[in-house]
């Protein structure tokens, strides 16, 4: 299948970034290449505007002394003259190094450091202070542009310069030498270095990923195919330019198409520059899509009557037949006029406040979406779909094609890509687009990348029977079911615990299994949810503990719980995931008590050895188990919950091999 | 602080009184080029009235006003903002169903050139001079960071957005002095610190001479070059803010002597 798709399209002409600028230059010069909303008004950076502009900068940088291999570090928002500056430090065949602009300062030292950087170019003040706050830390950073010179007049620091004054010696530079950046340029080759990202490491120092022009271009360009994206998309950039994602998107696709990339005049001008420029192409993570839907639904519950009913109305419909619409599947002609009258009243209108109407394509990757989130925004009419990569395969390993969208997969290898799931279960990947190496740091590109060209994602998953490809947990945690009735089946909690809370009644859930004969879980239940649907039916109860274990909330739970192994057994894989016997623990999961992450994550282990007692009782077979446990308040003091827990058991089914 | 030149504005012996009550009595202080001016004093000890003098809502009863070097006994309000003399209110005088912009937009009043029927019909001079001044009102919007409010009515603004585009309106006359009544009252101490940080940014970048009154001594003390303190109608104390600190009159009458 993907040697099929690879013999269609293998026309990527090697080439490297400042090249493609050079084309679209050379081919459109009056087309606009970028977009910045100033003093109210888009004004539009073209084609021509920009290689004069790339080359005055290149120019500076040379007189400045960067040099070819050397490090550029560039911090701050989507702003076309940083853009601009990664494009002249390419065409000097120097290497671009975005970092974070929402970092602290004392996180730029070691990617300061360890690549050596001697030269920055930054957006504004607070960007300029932090470098100079950590500049005794890094001795050789030599110079730093900024590109909005407000509230730096009075600052004179060794080195610190406008861009203005940057391009002013780049004219002067080039004057004389007219010939020399081109000539650089020229020199290129696409298996150089072409930019360097660091991932955040969760231990230890970040690491610096190297990818190459060929890398990059590839994976943009088959991407691109992928989406027959045109030129005449256009994209609004938001999210932070050291994330690949949005590199991807609004840098490496941004020259291999020749499209328009809009920067939004701040932060919190996202949602009004959203509407105005109506992109057609976007990207973002679960989370931006969600506060999305909820700004939407609180602004519907302040609605009058009228309109709610017609919302709620319209919104079953789309529920209904919407999802279907999107997957191409022929509808009944009442379907067809419901969901168009639907489409006047409500979708079009939504689309539009959203922003969303001119949407051709948009993804979301980054973590797991809820189902009901993804098929909101496809049941209203945006083809918003999955993909699947990271930094070091330069994002493009696996997207969605439309019609064939699904919340629970992340689509299928695109061209290039060959995908083996090992035994363990991780998922390897081999493409154009892996990263070149882990820089300066051999024995951790060694440990993801094998001598035949395979990069460990540390992902367990597996290809399902529609050759879509399912991420069920990261390959560490993913264990294995011994004994009972689905012996040697796999154990992923992750997955377990998400589809878990994706309903809203449950707030956190932590799964046990590994090495298990089955599948046993603690729940919480979501206080506010619950406490709601008890009120609705005048349920009385007294504080969370009481609420948990009511008869009543244990057979609403039961219920998505039964919902979640028939939805594990379609798909034989994970059919032993599916949990037969939890309970509601007696208080929340608490970060101050240790059972979560600052950032909400559950500890597992943690957990499992602090209820000790209830998962032997969950194991053992009993019906209730009495537990005593200390819980610290907010205010330092600590105090005891105490509470006879109910075990539920639920029914599992045999594994249904899902039709494909 | 910003270096501070020669001297702009003079009071000289200003009294003022609202039949038996003095709000002011025998006020002298002046104010320099590029500086930071501050005048404290309890509630009730004449701050407003003060300004309400400097700015030509009040006429006093003696004393006079000179702005450089030019003496007035008496004067209107628009003589006063013709001589670049702008102001922000203590209460806020926003019109409140307008936008942002056409709020600050207002500010440029006095700098429009086309007559009232040209402006009607937006034609030819007038289109372009609206231009102009829109565009000059974009910077401020800039400058204060209320992109994203450009165009929402300011009644539905919170409170301290709406303050800072009363500074905006204010700036958009492109005054030489700046009186700002009580800038920071009601703010939260985070507000408090953004209008601090935009007051000294107005006075960096743009050289405006700013007088403030403001009772938070806090926020007085770390932007002001110099103070002056009132209680009672009566001047109590003048100098930096140290020296201010330090004057016993003024511990005793403001900042209360400790027990």
């Amino acid at each position: 299948m993907q040697a099929a798709s690879a013999v269609q399209e293998t026309t990527t002409v090697p080439t490297t970034f400042p090249r493609l600028m050079l084309d679209h230059a050379a081919q459109r010069p009056d087309a606009p290449a970028l977009r910045e909303k100033d003093l109210g008004i888009w004004q539009t950076t073209t084609w021509r505007e920009l290689a004069t502009l790339v080359r005055e900068m290149a120019g500076g940088f040379a007189a400045a002394g960067l040099r070819r291999g050397q490090h550029l570090v560039v911090i701050g928002e989507n702003r076309p003259r940083l853009s601009a500056a990664m494009l002249a430090a390419q065409s000097l065949g120097a290497i671009p190094v975005p970092l974070y602009q929402d970092a602290v300062g004392a996180e730029f030292v070691f990617p300061i450091n360890n690549a050596e950087v001697a030269f920055a170019v930054v957006e504004d003040q607070e960007q300029v202070d932090k470098l100079l706050d950590v500049r005794e830390q890094c001795p050789q950073l030599a110079r730093i542009w900024y590109d909005d010179p407000r509230g730096l007049r009075k600052y004179d620091a060794p080195g610190l310069a406008s861009i203005d004054a940057l391009l002013d010696a780049g004219r002067a530079f080039n004057a004389q030498q007219p010939g020399f950046v081109q000539a650089e340029v020229d020199r290129a080759g696409v298996d150089d270095v072409a930019a360097m990202f660091f991932t955040s490491g969760t231990t230890g120092n970040p690491k610096g990923v190297v990818h190459s022009h060929r890398t990059l271009i590839d994976r943009a360009a088959a991407g691109a195919r992928f989406d027959k994206l045109t030129a005449a998309e256009e994209v609004l950039a938001y999210m932070p330019p050291a994330w690949i994602g949005q590199n991807i998107f609004s840098y490496a696709q941004w020259l291999v198409c020749g499209y328009v990339v809009n920067c939004p005049e701040s932060a919190a001008t996202v949602m009004i520059d959203l509407k105005e420029i109506g992109p057609t192409y976007y990207f973002a993570p679960p989370r931006i899509f969600e506060g999305l839907l909820t700004s939407v639904m609180i602004r519907m519950e302040d609605a009058g009557r009228l309109k709610r009913w017609l919302f709620e109305r319209c919104m079953a419909v789309a529920r209904r037949v919407g999802p279907a619409r999107m997957d191409g599947k022929a509808l009944s002609f009442g379907d067809r006029l419901a969901y168009a009258l639907g489409n006047v009243l409500v979708y079009g209108p939504l689309r539009n406040t959203l922003g969303f109407s001119r949407v051709r394509v948009a993804y979301t990757a980054g973590e797991a979406i809820g189902p009901d989130l993804f098929t909101f925004y496809r049941a209203i009419g945006i083809n918003l779909k999955q993909l699947y990569g990271s930094t070091e395969t330069a994002v493009f390993v696996c997207l969605q094609p439309d019609h064939e969208v699904r919340a629970d997969t992340v689509g299928v290898p695109i061209e290039g890509v060959e995908i083996r799931v090992e035994a363990s279960g991780e998922i390897m990947v081999k493409s154009p687009g892996l990263l070149k190496e882990y820089y300066k740091n051999p024995a951790a590109t060694a440990e993801v990348l094998t001598a035949e060209g395979w990069y460990h994602t540390g992902d367990a998953g597996f290809l399902d029977a529609g050759g879509h490809l399912k991420i069920i947990d990261r390959a560490k945690d993913v264990g294995r079911i011994v004994g009972g009735p689905f012996d040697g089946g796999l154990f992923a909690p992750k997955y377990v615990e998400n589809k878990l809370k994706f309903f809203p009644y449950i707030k956190e859930a932590v799964a046990f299994g590994d090495q298990r004969d089955k599948v046993c879980a603690a729940l919480n239940i979501d206080f506010e949810a619950v406490g709601n649907w008890a009120e609705r039916r005048n349920l009385a109860y007294a504080g969370y503990t009481d609420l948990a274990q009511k008869p009543e909330v244990y057979e609403l739970i039961i219920d998505c719980v039964k919902k979640v192994n028939a939805d594990l057994a379609a798909d034989d894989k994970l059919a032993g995931s599916q949990v037969s016997r939890f309970l509601i623990l007696h208080k929340e999961l608490d970060a101050d008590d240790g059972e979560l992450t600052r950032t909400r994550k559950v500890r597992r282990g943690y957990i499992g050895d602090k209820y000790a007692v209830l998962i032997d009782a969950l194991y053992g077979g009993k019906t209730s188990q009495y537990i005593e446990t200390q819980v610290k308040f907010e205010d330092g003091r600590t105090g005891m919950v105490a509470a006879d827990l109910r075990i539920a058991d639920v029914p599992t089914y045999p594994a249904t091999r899902r039709a494909a | 602080m910003a270096t501070t030149g020669d001297v702009v504005l003079e009071v000289r012996n200003i009294s003022l009184a609202f039949g038996g009550v003095k709000a002011l009595t025998d006020i002298s202080f002046d104010v320099r080029e590029h500086e930071v001016r501050a005048i404290i004093g309890p509630n009730g000890a004449g701050k407003s009235s003060m300004l309400n003098c400097i700015n030509g809502v009040y006429t006093p009863q003696h004393g006079s006003i000179t702005f450089r070097g030019k003496t007035f006994s008496h004067m209107n309000s628009r003589q006063v903002a013709e001589m670049g003399v702008a102001r922000t209110f203590q209460n806020l005088a926003l019109f409140k169903g307008m936008s942002v912009l056409d709020n600050i937009m207002t500010g440029r009043n006095l700098r429009m050139r086309s007559n009232l029927l040209q402006q009607a019909i937006r034609w030819g001079a007038a289109e372009r001079e609206e231009m102009q001044h829109r565009e000059f009102v974009e910077r401020i919007i800039d400058f204060l960071e209320i992109q994203p409010y450009r165009k929402t009515p300011v009644g539905r603004m919170p409170y301290g957005l709406q303050k800072r585009v009363d500074l905006g309106r204010a700036l958009a006359m492109e005054p030489q002095v700046l009186l700002l009544d009580e800038p920071m009252a009601g703010m939260n101490v985070e507000e408090k610190q953004d209008m601090c940080r935009f007051i000294l940014d107005v006075n960096d970048e743009f050289g405006t001479t700013i007088v403030l009154i403001e009772h938070d001594m806090g926020v007085v003390m770390d932007i002001s070059d110099r103070v002056v303190v009132l209680d009672y109608g009566k001047k109590i104390g003048d100098g930096t803010p140290d020296e201010v600190r330090a004057n016993p009159e003024v511990i005793k009458a403001y900042l209360g002597t400790s027990h």
